[in-house]
């Protein structure tokens, strides 16, 4: 409708303004890993240049050497691991209900699931601390992942829900004819056509509780995750070991989002309307 | 296959019977905690909450981020969203790219901006070239509250957009291209189709990204922490140092009820106002 030339200006602006939001994402991440791997002398360096001389891996493998950070981390990995394995045990049952059955009171677990949502959730680590205590299970990685549990489980129930739902009913039904049971059916038929969403769904409980800072904080002391670690030495850590911790958060992240990438609007996008 | 009728209950069981004992149960306690106000009385935490030196700073700090942030990452989450429809090529790139922030958590949300705009920074070095700034220049101190405030909202909106642009890209994909097209072949401009077909039809979507993305924002905390340490008081870090430092659950307990009734209260707004009018509805 316009004429060619001003459409390609107006492509020329639209692509730069893509590759500017593009940039603005990446660059940070970019400047946090150089801050990382370049330790003390990259960050105090001034002005800077856009390639520290003090690059390299042995500056994050000091930062990995000080007491506690590796104890921290693997605390982190240990809590998301449970709390993948616990959300998606917990959530997808519920969430095969959800697919499958129409029910009385499936309306109202569904309310229950999103009602979570409307709510600061990891706030309500706070009266935990009490009961923790009193059943050993304060400062412990488990206690953290069951609080996260509770973040993830909402999520896992949803997503599994809509990956059962787009998995046709009929194909259940065929293997029942021959002689499954359900449980059976299950297993061999609906299981391994929802295997790859249901690994997006157990990737993403891990983030949620790998990045969760706050209830992570208040339920631990000497058994911290690394985001409460890093936390709780903000205010005396020299500045590199900051951006080395932080990077460090973020590395497995983008690695995960990455592999989840073909499942984000299952995740996010469809479920929340 | 006989189903039983008990199934889906024995289904759904664990998961409830799970939300019910960490979600159900220690919100009533928290409830109670607040209330339980020892020789002080029924309403003596919240009397010490009023009372404490940073409650009406970190009120008024919480509700700015929550006010700037939401709104700011609400438009250029659409914007995003529009240019990733026209696009042909590359669009799979594109929205891996700027979904990756959906993996950073607020702390390491904070430390990347704190690498970039501490002293010693690539913006103060950016400036220094610039020449606006001959030396190190600190921006993030309790004497530049402004450009403390600015940091940290751009700490947010960088981290947090993202998945406001999964939920929009989402509900753009719902919208039938036939309805842009009759809008277009009834003469509208394209600012008209934006208002007129696009922004109603994707009123679902923007219920939800703002109900979801404005409860986390009062929950703002550890990105404040990480850029600003104590010199910008929030709601969410003031419980946390009644918890941890001042060792009183009750009144951290009423700082979390304060926080879940602001919670509950946006969603209440947001669901009135951008309530589907009955003949809207199929």
């Amino acid at each position: 409708m316009t004429k060619p030339s001003i459409g390609s200006v107006k492509g020329w602006i639209y692509g730069s303004g893509v590759a500017v939001l593009c940039v603005w994402v990446l660059l940070p991440i970019g400047l946090i890993g150089l801050g990382a791997f370049g330790g003390r002398p990259a960050v105090y360096q001034w002005p800077k240049t856009l390639w520290p001389a003090s690059l390299s891996l042995d500056q994050l493998a000091v930062f990995l050497k000080i007491d506690g950070v590796w104890n921290a981390a693997l605390n982190s990995v240990l809590a998301a691991s449970l709390t993948m394995v616990m959300a998606l045990l917990l959530g997808a049952p519920a969430g095969y209900a959800l697919a499958r059955f129409s029910f009385k009171g499936a309306t109202l677990f569904r309310l229950m699931i999103l009602l979570t949502r409307a709510f600061p959730l990891a706030i309500l680590a706070l009266p935990l601390t009490v009961l923790f205590i009193r059943v050993g299970l304060y400062d412990t990685a488990f206690g953290v992942s069951l609080v996260h549990t509770a973040l993830a489980l909402p999520f896992a129930a949803m997503i599994t829900a809509s990956l059962f739902a787009g998995i046709p009913r009929e194909l259940e039904e065929a293997a029942w004819v021959f002689g499954c049971t359900r449980w059976q059916a299950f297993v061999k038929v609906v299981l391994p056509l929802a295997l790859p969403g249901m690994a997006a769904a157990a990737i993403f409980a891990f983030v949620i509780s790998w990045n969760e800072v706050f209830a992570a904080s208040v339920l631990t002391v000497q058994q911290r995750t690394l985001t409460a670690y890093l936390l709780t030495v903000l205010s005396e850590s020299p500045l590199h070991y900051r951006f080395a911790g932080g990077f460090i958060l973020i590395v497995p992240s983008v690695v995960f989002i990455f592999a989840v990438r073909r499942y984000l609007f299952a995740l996010w996008g469809v479920t929340s309307r | 296959m006989p189903t039983s009728r008990w199934l889906p209950y024995m289904l759904i069981a664990p998961a409830s019977v799970f939300l019910a004992v960490f979600f159900a149960v220690p919100l009533v306690q928290t409830i109670v905690l607040s209330f339980d106000g020892g020789t002080a009385g029924f309403l003596g935490n919240y009397q010490r909450m009023l009372n404490d030196l940073n409650f009406n700073v970190s009120i008024r700090n919480t509700f700015m981020l929550v006010l700037t942030v939401v709104p700011l990452q609400m438009m250029l989450a659409i914007g995003m969203g529009l240019m990733l429809q026209k696009m042909q090529k590359g669009r799979e790139l594109v929205l891996w790219i700027w979904t990756i922030p959906l993996g950073v958590s607020d702390l390491a949300a904070g430390l990347v901006w704190l690498a970039i705009l501490q002293n010693t920074g690539y913006l103060n070095t950016l400036l220094f070239h610039m020449g606006v700034i001959d030396s190190p220049t600190a921006w993030l101190n309790a004497e530049t509250p402004v450009t403390l405030f600015i940091a940290v909202v751009v700490a947010e909106i960088w981290r947090s957009t993202a998945v406001v642009l999964v939920i929009i890209v989402a509900g753009l994909q719902l919208i039938p291209k036939e309805f842009g097209e009759a809008a277009e072949i009834f003469g509208a401009g394209r600012w008209q189709k934006f208002t007129r077909v696009t922004l109603p039809m994707l009123k679902p979507s923007l219920q939800s990204a703002l109900i979801l993305r404005t409860v986390l924002a009062f929950e703002v905390f550890a990105a404040v922490y990480a850029i600003g340490g104590r010199n910008i008081p929030v709601l969410v870090g003031e419980a946390y140092v009644w918890q941890r430092e001042n060792q009183n659950y009750s009144v951290a307990a009423a700082y979390a009820v304060l926080i879940m009734v602001i919670s509950l209260a946006a969603t209440a707004v947001y669901l009135r106002l951008l309530r589907e009018k009955p003949e809207a509805q199929a």
